[in-house]
């Protein structure tokens, strides 16, 4: 990063052939996995149907990836409501 | 590989128009015919007629794939010897027909009767993935992939590597075309290994973006003719190792430039020559 950029605190922007290399690793995943976003989405609405039945999912509690290696990872927020303010003490 | 083997087909995709491919079976064509090889390039673009020019042999077309398909004349007839080569014949595309008037099992009789006849049958695919690509592999022993280092270029070649492995035939070989030593060392374009790394298949060339190839082409005399460019030189490799030859890469270097450009990329820090992988 140059010294004027450092000065107005400006981002430094990665080399565009890195920027490139990112892009297509993220779009071969759904590719190669044969998944659209229509799909994806149907998912995650299904998996909150089925999530919701047992405990509360916080509002856009849902989020579906798919990582590099063919993962496909869903987290989920659980309601602030099941989540107590003071943890209770865990006994193991 | 063993000379009285029957010929090898090999065609030539990429998924993506526009990355060299028709360019860059000519050239393979020439650099294995100079190398002694008996070589039958086939324009496999129907109704898109490109490889006769490209070659400089669009003046002597009276025949093409499509009248040897349909038997109104035998291959030998339609054949053009390329007389700067020896050995190289080129068999046209058809102009007035749509890629549908063709079938698969018409691509490989048509390649299976050349087989005796030549050390090496290359097929030049269509761009895309319908039915032109799909006659195109239909005869393929091998199977070659031209990408550019580009998203959309590197993507579709993916996209076509999963539709020749899903057709039973081996894993292609990939020809990186047009990479840009300059840009790579400035970090602006993806090198050699970056889309390896993505796409996953073995390499076989590296062809820098140079100015003689199109110039070549502008003439009608693939640059491989002339073993002294770079890219010339690149082809001459890749033809080796296309007949199992383990031929380093060449050192990427920036193509034939002005004095300026030179001046400057001498004082650029660091430059192209530094481990970026190779190019040939």
């Amino acid at each position: 990063m140059s010294f004027i950029d450092r000065l107005f605190g400006r981002k430094e922007t990665p080399p565009s052939g890195k920027v490139a290399k990112e892009r297509l690793k993220f779009v071969l995943e759904y590719d190669r996995a044969r998944l659209t976003p229509a799909q994806l989405e149907e998912i995650r609405d299904e998996i909150i149907a089925v999530i919701s039945r047992h405990v509360d999912i916080a509002d856009r509690g849902v989020e579906i990836k798919l990582e590099e290696g063919g993962r496909l990872v869903a987290e989920i927020s659980l309601s602030d409501r099941v989540i107590p303010r003071e943890p209770r003490p865990q006994h193991r | 590989m063993d000379r009285s083997d029957m010929a090898r087909v090999i065609t030539v995709t990429s998924g993506k128009g526009g990355v060299g491919k028709t360019t860059t079976t000519a050239n393979i064509g020439v650099a294995l015919a100079k190398r002694g090889r008996r070589v039958v390039v086939i324009d496999g673009d129907i109704g898109l007629r490109n490889l006769d020019v490209v070659m400089g042999l669009e003046n002597r077309v009276v025949y093409n794939l499509l009248h040897v398909i349909r038997g109104a004349v035998d291959a030998e007839r339609a054949l053009i010897r390329d007389k700067r080569v020896d050995g190289l014949m080129m068999l046209a595309a058809d102009q007035h027909s749509e890629k549908d008037d063709v079938s698969a099992d018409e691509m490989i009789q048509v390649c299976d009767s050349l087989r005796d006849q030549f050390d090496y049958v290359i097929v030049d695919s269509p761009a895309g993935i319908e039915q032109g690509f799909k006659n195109a592999l239909a005869p393929a022993d091998f199977v070659i992939i031209v990408a550019t280092p580009e998203v959309s270029s590197v993507r579709d070649a993916d996209r076509v590597i999963g539709l020749v492995e899903a057709a039973g035939k081996p894993t292609p070989r990939l020809i990186l075309n047009r990479i840009k030593p300059g840009m790579v060392a400035r970090g602006d374009m993806m090198d050699t290994e970056d889309v390896l790394d993505i796409l996953r298949i073995e390499l076989l060339g590296v062809v820098p973006e140079d100015d003689a190839i199109l110039a070549a082409t502008n003439r009608g005399e693939p640059v491989a003719l002339d073993g002294t460019t770079h890219a010339g030189r690149a082809f001459g490799n890749i033809a080796a190792r296309i007949e199992g030859e383990n031929v380093p890469l060449l050192p990427l270097e920036a193509p034939t430039q002005g004095l300026l450009n030179r001046l400057s990329g001498f004082f650029r820090a660091g430059d192209a020559a530094e481990g970026r992988g190779g190019a040939g």
